[in-house]
């Protein structure tokens, strides 16, 4: 059956989602501008007998996923920026234990408290793991409120596909921003299969305890564990890379952007058109895996790049590593809480075709 | 179609109301929809200001830099609709707080008593659906004929006793902006 459209704001979407995938357990911190999903899951997870707890940090929130998780239940934590730097420890033990989870940071500008306004500089700790060892977590990047919610509901069970924390990355003007949103159907928990690496049910289960842990004191083993990690990592590359291009083939010019900037640099696109100058717009939705064959392929056609970001720089230099110097990649970034306009993007893009 | 709003005001005006009613009932009337507010510290007689777009088409940047249309509720915006406004846009003004007009003379001003409209049916509190009729109207961007159904889930049902009184403030709004 066809569900209705919805007016919402981004951090309830990301809410209802979670709640439809058969999220059985979210725990959170308050934050700014992550707020109304917590409470959203505070009115929604209790009303269906599901957990929800307000934890006394968010240290404490994400070792309640971890225990969560090692159930085998589908459990969820999210917060902003400063919040989820507290959460890095965990999120390492997490992927010590190959445990999946879904991290959600509707990103505010940093560093430090830095404000509340939106912002993109999380994007090197969310790309390489974040925490301390050798890992990495997947990273969905919406671009409005269907595709959080759509992101959102899909990245549990990516995370457990995969064993592989998901983390979803937007932004506090995705987070506070209403759009149409339409859900996919809701999942029961009851009928989700039982994990075979999760602690508990052993006895009805008739099977040997299991031992979830990211702890492990000799070293053969320990690299043994991460070498198998690191096959699975290979096999998320070639699987789950995800991007979108707009007006991409006879581009000069090629955006790339994610997330709110990606919404911007599409604005700046449609004035550069209608003015008459060829570019286009590549948008990576998975920021890891990234997806660097792709926008390699563009470069050996001789596209030049424009990297757009609410940070200082940040994704420019994995668009740099992908291209490998064979077409110049620019960059232009507004922070500390600022979004660029379409029209000084458009500017930019404007100055870069003259040269 | 797509019709990019800015509105701005101070807290306690109504301005989220507004801008979330406004894409509520595009989005009823089939249009694509986004609805951004600057978020911060609100309190009442602080700052409110939201981006707030409708459109047949999908919606790119959701952020509202160079608008069609201005709502400018009290006299502190004036200087941010001055900034905003496209090229011959339009500013609609609630003239019963703002005294001096925008300095865009390329701009359409649109003056709405909102205030004096809203005390004359009863309630200051509705001087924000006045503005809404009005902008309505003058844009004919979103024609706000499900406005009954929109309210009837927009408020909890111990409110719905204010709709009618909602609902022929959006109507005078509309009227004031005649000819």
């Amino acid at each position: 059956m066809a569900e209705e459209i919805r007016l919402m704001k981004g951090n309830e979407a990301i809410g209802e989602a979670a709640v439809r995938a058969g999220c059985r357990a979210y725990f959170g911190y308050p934050i700014t501008p992550q707020n109304e999903l917590t409470a959203y899951m505070a009115k929604h997870m209790l009303a269906k007998g599901r957990i929800f707890i307000q934890a006394e940090s968010e240290i404490a929130a994400i070792n309640m996923v971890y225990g969560a998780s090692s159930t085998g239940a589908r459990a969820m934590t999210s917060s902003s920026s400063p919040g989820v730097s507290l959460k890095q420890e965990g999120i390492s033990y997490l992927c010590g234990a190959d445990l999946p989870a879904v991290i959600v940071n509707v990103a505010r500008a940093g560093p430090g408290l830095g404000g509340i306004s939106p912002g993109q500089g999380d994007y090197f700790q969310a790309t390489r793991g974040g925490g301390h060892g050798d890992y990495y977590t997947i990273v969905l990047a919406p671009k409005g409120v269907q595709e959080a919610a759509d992101l959102t509901y899909e990245a549990f069970s990516i995370s457990e596909k995969w064993r592989v924390p998901v983390l979803v990355l937007a932004d506090g003007l995705i987070g506070q921003m209403m759009e149409g949103v339409v859900f996919p159907e809701p999942i029961d928990p009851a009928t989700l299969p039982r994990k075979d690496w999760a602690v508990g049910h052993v006895t009805e289960m008739h099977r040997p305890y299991n031992h979830v842990t990211s702890l492990n004191l000799e070293p053969d083993g320990l690299e043994a564990a991460n070498r198998i990690r690191f096959e699975r990592y290979g096999h998320i590359k070639e699987e789950l890379v995800r991007y979108e291009e707009i007006d991409v083939d006879d581009a000069d010019i090629v955006f790339v952007a994610y997330g709110t900037s990606a919404r911007v640099c599409h604005g700046a696109l449609e004035m550069a058109r209608a003015a008459g100058m060829k570019v286009g717009l590549f948008r990576p939705i998975t920021l890891w895996p990234f997806p660097s064959a792709r926008l390699a392929g563009l470069a050996e056609r001789g596209k030049r790049f424009l990297c757009v970001e609410m940070s200082m720089g940040q994704m420019v230099e994995d668009v740099r590593l992908a291209v490998n110097g064979k077409v110049p990649v620019y960059f232009y970034g507004r922070c500390g809480g600022n979004i660029p306009s379409q029209e000084e993007v458009f500017a930019e893009v404007k100055r870069l075709m003259a040269l | 179609m797509t019709e990019k709003t800015f509105m701005a005001g101070f807290g306690g005006q109504g301005i989220i109301s507004l801008g979330q009613l406004w894409v509520y009932s595009a989005m009823k009337e089939g249009l694509k929809v986004t609805f951004f507010p600057f978020y911060g510290a609100e309190k009442r007689g602080g700052i409110a200001r939201a981006s707030v777009i409708v459109s047949s088409d999908e919606i790119k940047s959701p952020l509202v830099t160079s608008a069609d249309s201005v709502v400018v509720m009290n006299q502190d915006s004036v200087e941010i609709a001055e900034k905003v406004c496209k090229k011959g846009g339009t500013i609609l003004v609630n003239s019963s707080l703002v005294k001096t007009d925008p300095a865009r003379p390329d701009a359409r001003i649109v003056h709405v008593p909102c205030n004096d409209i809203a005390l004359k049916l009863g309630d200051v509190r509705i001087a924000n659906m006045v503005m809404m009729g009005a902008l309505s109207k003058v844009t004919g961007a979103v024609k706000l004929d499900t406005l009954e159904s929109v309210l009837k889930s927009f408020f909890p049902s111990s409110k719905h006793a204010l709709i009618t009184l909602n609902i022929a403030a959006v109507e005078e709004g509309k009227k004031a902006v005649l000819g």
